[in-house]
């Protein structure tokens, strides 16, 4: 194979509807729009009766799909283990920007 | 292929109960699960509880496990012809030549939930799926500041005429646009593992991570260089070439900076994907000399005699 791939880069720019968002992680629309509703995922734009998302929401969502079918949680542990993970990974990039200040040994 | 055991994979007893199957792997998953886990190896560790727990958990894919008999985890084998024909091979004409060749040990079980019409493959109209894969790839930060295209060389799971599962070697073409961060992910659809049965073909994900740099620490699209400067250029202000990704620039030091002053080159850094970039920090570093000439010293010491300052004033206030 010689031609190179469509590349989408999960960011902010790009949107995907509800429905896309289901296909790709494996949840419901129903779970999305609770994990919504508990402060796990954010609804970028609404038009008309659809919701859209970031395209880096892509990348939370699946692991939420993951972390229901291999932990076994359910909506409400899925959202307490997604804002968790999103402070964890918001400390992270604190500790990273810190390190960036110290010199190199 | 090689033989895996999967009841010490989940650290079991064979005679287990489900239950305590589904227990042990419970215990196991929240401690390696790859989102959630810091341990060393957790991904490898979790994929293995999981291909165990896949297949133990499942009462007809258990027994035909079972009947394959214990071995040593590792150990070369193949499946006996019996257990073959009655569990892996299809019923078709090309049962006589069914090859192990590029199959895993875990394709094996998903190959005889394949025969059933149930397990992984589902039984909707739409076909089956391709598999999603996520990927961690590492490149450099000049890679990420000038755009590079990466080729990917893949084992990719395919399902053969009778659904069971085989890897193949597939190689991916990616091109990667200018202003890559640490962290981001990007998503090449219908480049993960072909759908089975008009289902559709998966999706691949690349986990980007950038090499550490000897020079520049990178944090979103910011980049740090230390900026070492002798003690003069600090005091009185300096012109000094400061090294960047798209080549030198003259950097203005001004007089009296400190170690640690970070020293902004606007638009320095890494390129932003719809434009716009990061920008450079120089940080001060002031460096002496670890010995003096006679010259230097005698010059340290009339700056001794006639500086007017004690940096240490403060700790006065609070003696």
């Amino acid at each position: 194979m010689n031609h190179e791939s469509e590349v989408w880069w999960l960011d902010e720019q790009r949107v995907v509807s509800l429905e896309e968002l289901a296909q790709l992680s494996g949840l419901s629309s129903t779970e999305l729009l609770e994990l919504v509703h508990c402060g796990a995922l954010t609804v970028r734009e609404e038009r008309g009766a659809t919701c859209y998302f970031a395209a880096q929401t892509i990348s939370v969502a699946r692991t939420a799909g993951r972390l229901r079918d291999e932990l076994e949680l359910d909506v409400s542990g899925l959202g307490v283990a997604l804002r968790l993970l999103e402070r964890v990974r918001g400390l992270e990039a604190e500790i990273a920007r810190l390190r960036a200040l110290l010199p190199h040994d | 292929m090689k033989y895996s055991d999967y009841y010490a994979a989940l650290g079991v007893e064979r005679g287990a109960s489900q239950d305590e199957i589904k227990k042990a792997y419970r215990r196991l998953a929240q401690k390696y699960h790859p989102d959630v886990s810091k341990e060393p190896e957790a991904e490898a560790r979790f994929k293995e509880i999981a291909e165990a727990y896949q297949t133990l958990k499942d009462p007809g894919k258990r027994a035909a496990y079972d009947e394959l008999g214990k071995r040593p985890q590792g150990e070369e084998f193949r499946p006996p012809p019996d257990w073959t024909r009655q569990h892996a091979a299809g019923d078709g004409p090309g049962e006589g030549q069914f090859s192990f060749e590029d199959m895993d040990f875990a394709d094996l079980f998903s190959r005889f939930g394949a025969r059933r019409g149930g397990g992984a493959h589902g039984s909707g109209t739409g076909g089956t799926p391709g598999q999603d894969f996520e990927i961690p790839v590492e490149i450099s930060l000049e890679d990420a500041f000038r755009g590079t295209t990466l080729e990917l060389q893949l084992q990719m799971p395919e399902y053969d005429e009778s659904g069971g599962v085989r890897r193949v070697p597939r190689t991916v073409k990616a091109r990667v646009a200018p202003g890559a961060v640490d962290g981001q992910r990007l998503r090449l659809p219908g480049k993960g593992g072909k759908g089975f049965n008009g289902g559709r073909d998966g999706d691949l994900y690349l986990d980007i991570t950038l090499k550490p740099h000897a020079l520049y620490r990178a944090t979103g699209h910011d980049l740090y260089v230390d900026l070492p400067l002798a003690a003069w250029e600090a005091a009185l202000g300096a012109s000094v070439e400061v090294p960047t990704l798209a080549g030198a620039v003259n950097l203005k030091v001004p007089a009296g900076t400190n170690s640690g002053r970070k020293l902004r080159l606007s638009g320095r850094g890494l390129p932003k994907p719809r434009g716009g970039a990061g920008d450079l920090f120089a940080v001060a570093q002031i460096v002496m000399p670890s010995q003096l000439s006679d010259r230097e010293r005698e010059l340290y010491e009339s700056l001794r005699q006639a500086a007017g300052t004690n940096p240490r004033d403060h700790f006065a206030e609070h003696a």
